[in-house]
């Protein structure tokens, strides 16, 4: 991958400056440290900082067309590019390069805006056609790659990261209080906002075209299932997992694509499993594995790690992450997610992406994505036994499926059963509502808000859900409601927070770029396609998924309990060697200083958690809802100038 | 310090994380304002019998026995009574 960025002048102004641009693109040399290239003329600047990994020597950007009047600066992969090119060179185009950008240049000489629908990758665009003085800004199908941008008086800025905007145009960056209270309901902003007041982010799946002094949006594709039970997928369910099989192994053959060596991350789980089987037995690549594993061995996944790294005789390594790795490198965390963040686990993953600089390897595959394409979480069990038990409140039986799912509930004694409904019952008067399976998970991460400050309870001017529901799909409720499920978790979850805080920002921190094959839009528009009973059938998750990958792994694994990655929160920065900035940035006059929380309040929840009290989700949520978002305001609101210098 | 007393402030620091008298009321329903969750009760019993030294018997894990500062005083003194 790469970091762009650049200046669109909507006036006469000044050309935009050269020191701007660089000043932009510099502070995104992490994403692209081999080399820098720029283009700029009376209206437009670009900048462009490459990680090279396809056309090593004639790749470099801004990439135009042979009558230079298409410009363009790209970060990402067209997987595709090879056939897309052959099939322009045959049109009578003359490639100066081998590189995927130039492709994207001809591609919209021929298609105009349709050109986006031809591209199988991941990627942030900007477009610069010079003669109908138009700007394009463009993002992936399901937001791989980040895009974002801020308008002023008389320019648009964009960049791969915020901090490039504010660096050279807003004097007095600021939190967006709805932002923030999105992030303490979903975990991340509703799209296109962001922690920043007046900073967007470009939607996934659309484009922004900015002409005439006007911005307009196009959409190009958008998650979408089927309205009719007749336009599933039919067919013998081995017939489907054998087409799913070959479409899983195009989308990752296609990913091998690179002129440096791929390496792919594996947790241990299903998907980084299969994924990394799929290499092995289809990928003509020596195989070249990487895994996370945790001193704590609740959270550790090594044993399953090492069960398939034997079985497939793969290279190898590891890294074991401790408290206080996390409580190290938080500061840097937050730097890279630019986001209030209400778990750790994003930081074990910069670590992760670190060890796979260190061993010189650029790309990684990984097993992301396929538990939202395919149904894998828990949360879509949750809803579909939640709507089973809608169906008759009364029922003994109903609720007691939930067991299967977390098996210490002890829902055969009916006595418990007040408190089951109290956090399993929210919304069960409306089990039709899109949202039906999230609300219990929304309503619990909703519980940090308690620590509002009184100034930010009234800046509070939307309701998080309605914001969310706003945007959803008009034909949403015509969808089965698993595919509901999985159409907003798809949207927000992963997205917002597992693509980017967890996904693109930590693997960028270290020069990795991240590829996934259970992303491939060929793969999601077949599944979304599947009767939701094929991903789910009664309550065994990615069925389908199963069975079209079982044949290369181990049974152990398969069938193995499901386990969500996690990191430690609360405990990784409570030990003894607790860094400064933790009482500094949680100190009263701090966070009396940022104004967003309670000082009384968060005092008590640090009371209470030296006291080794605070051990529920509810505690552990809303202290790294506070951390994190006092450590944003450390760097970017309070600070940003020493960190950029 | 009396039992209520007691009671009220391991609620208002624990779950509401204030000193505010006046943020709960005796017959505030702890579930239904969403002060204390499935989890969170756990943490009332074990409150309940470090500080009382008694053990809240699997069939007296109610609400009607637990759900309130008022209902929690009620089944304390039943059960000390």
């Amino acid at each position: 991958m790469c970091g762009i960025a650049g200046i669109l002048n909507l006036t006469n102004g000044p050309v935009p400056g050269s020191a701007e641009l660089e000043n932009m693109i510099k502070l995104l040399a992490h994403r692209g440290p081999d080399n820098y290239g720029y283009y700029s003329d009376l209206s437009v600047g670009l900048a462009h900082a490459r990680l090279s990994i396809i056309d090593l020597e004639g790749g470099h950007q801004p990439i135009h067309d042979n009558e230079k009047k298409i410009w363009v600066v790209f970060n990402g992969e067209i997987f595709n590019y090879i056939e897309l090119r052959n099939d322009l060179i045959k049109d009578g185009v003359n490639f100066s390069t081998q590189s995927d950008t130039e492709v994207i240049v001809y591609l919209y000489k021929k298609y105009g805006l349709d050109f986006a629908r031809y591209l199988n990758g991941q990627f942030a665009i900007a477009l610069w056609d010079k003669v109908n003085k138009r700007l394009v800004l463009l993002r992936d199908r399901v937001g791989i790659n980040p895009l974002f941008y801020y308008k002023d008086n008389n320019r648009y800025l964009f960049a791969s990261e915020i901090k490039s905007i504010i660096s050279c145009a807003i004097n007095k960056p600021g939190l967006d209080s709805n932002a923030l209270d999105q992030i303490l309901t979903f975990w991340s902003p509703v799209t296109p906002y962001t922690l920043f007041k007046d900073v967007y982010e470009v939607r996934p799946g659309e484009m922004a075209v900015i002409e005439n002094n006007n911005i307009k949006f196009h959409r190009y594709w958008e998650w979408s299932y089927p309205e009719d039970k007749a336009d599933y997928l039919s067919g013998d369910e081995r017939v489907i997992a054998s087409e799913l099989h070959d479409k899983l192994v195009d989308a990752t053959k296609i990913r091998l694509r690179s002129d440096v060596p791929v390496a792919a991350y594996l947790s241990g789980g299903l998907d980084s499993s299969a994924l990394v089987s799929l290499i092995h037995h289809h990928g003509n690549v020596p195989l070249r594995t990487f895994s996370l594993a945790f001193e704590d061995k609740n959270l550790d996944e090594s044993r399953y790690q090492k069960q398939l790294i034997k079985h497939l005789n793969a290279k190898h390594s590891s890294i074991v992450c401790t408290s206080r790795d996390i409580s190290d490198n938080f500061e840097r965390t937050i730097w890279h997610t630019e986001s209030t963040i209400l778990r750790t686990a994003p930081t074990p993953m910069m670590l992760l992406s670190g060890l796979v600089h260190d061993n010189q390897y650029k790309v990684v595959l990984t097993g992301e994505g396929a538990d939202e394409v395919f149904g894998g979480y828990d949360i879509f069990k949750e809803g579909k036994i939640r709507k089973f038990w809608s169906v008759n409140r009364e029922s003994r039986f109903r609720p007691a499926l939930l067991k299967r799912l977390y098996p210490y509930l002890d829902i055969a004694d009916s006595n418990s059963r007040a408190y089951l409904e109290a956090f399993f019952g929210v919304g069960m008067d409306f089990p039709d509502v899109p949202y039906f399976a999230h609300l219990p998970r929304w309503q619990t991460t909703s519980k940090a808000k308690l620590f509002y400050s009184d100034d930010m309870k009234s800046m509070l001017k939307n309701d998080a859900i309605d914001v969310l529901s706003r945007s959803f799909n008009s034909s949403i409720n015509k969808w089965d409601s698993f595919n509901r499920s999985q159409y907003i978790e798809a949207r927000s979850l992963m997205s917002r927070y597992l693509l980017s805080s967890q996904g693109d920002r930590m693997l960028m921190s270290n020069s990795v770029e991240g590829r996934f094959p259970f992303l491939d839009h060929n793969v999601i528009d077949f599944a979304n396609r599947l009767d939701p009973r094929l991903k789910m059938k009664v309550l065994n998750e990615k069925y389908i998924l199963k069975k079209a990958v079982m044949r290369y792994l181990p049974d152990e694994i398969v069938n193995r309990y499901k386990q969500p990655y996690r990191a430690p929160d609360i405990p990784s920065f409570f030990h003894k060697y607790t860094p400064d900035y933790v009482h500094e940035l949680l100190s009263e006059s701090s966070i009396k200083d940022s104004n967003y929380f309670d000082p009384k309040k968060v005092a008590m929840l640090i009371r209470k958690i030296k006291a080794g009290k605070a051990t529920g989700y509810k505690d552990n949520m809303s202290f790294m809802a506070i951390l994190s978002t006092q450590m944003w305001h450390h760097i970017f609101i309070k600070n940003f100038s020493h960190y950029i210098s | 310090m009396d039992f209520e007393t007691e009671l009220r402030s391991f609620i208002l620091e624990n779950y509401l994380f204030t000193d505010d008298d006046a943020q709960l009321k005796n017959d505030d329903s702890f579930l239904e304002s969403g002060i204390i969750d499935s989890t969170g009760i756990l943490e009332v019993i074990t409150f309940i019998q470090d500080t009382k030294g008694i053990v809240v018997d699997d069939d007296e894990m109610i609400p009607e026995n637990l759900d309130s500062v008022n209902n929690v005083l009620a089944y304390v003194a039943k059960k000390t009574g």
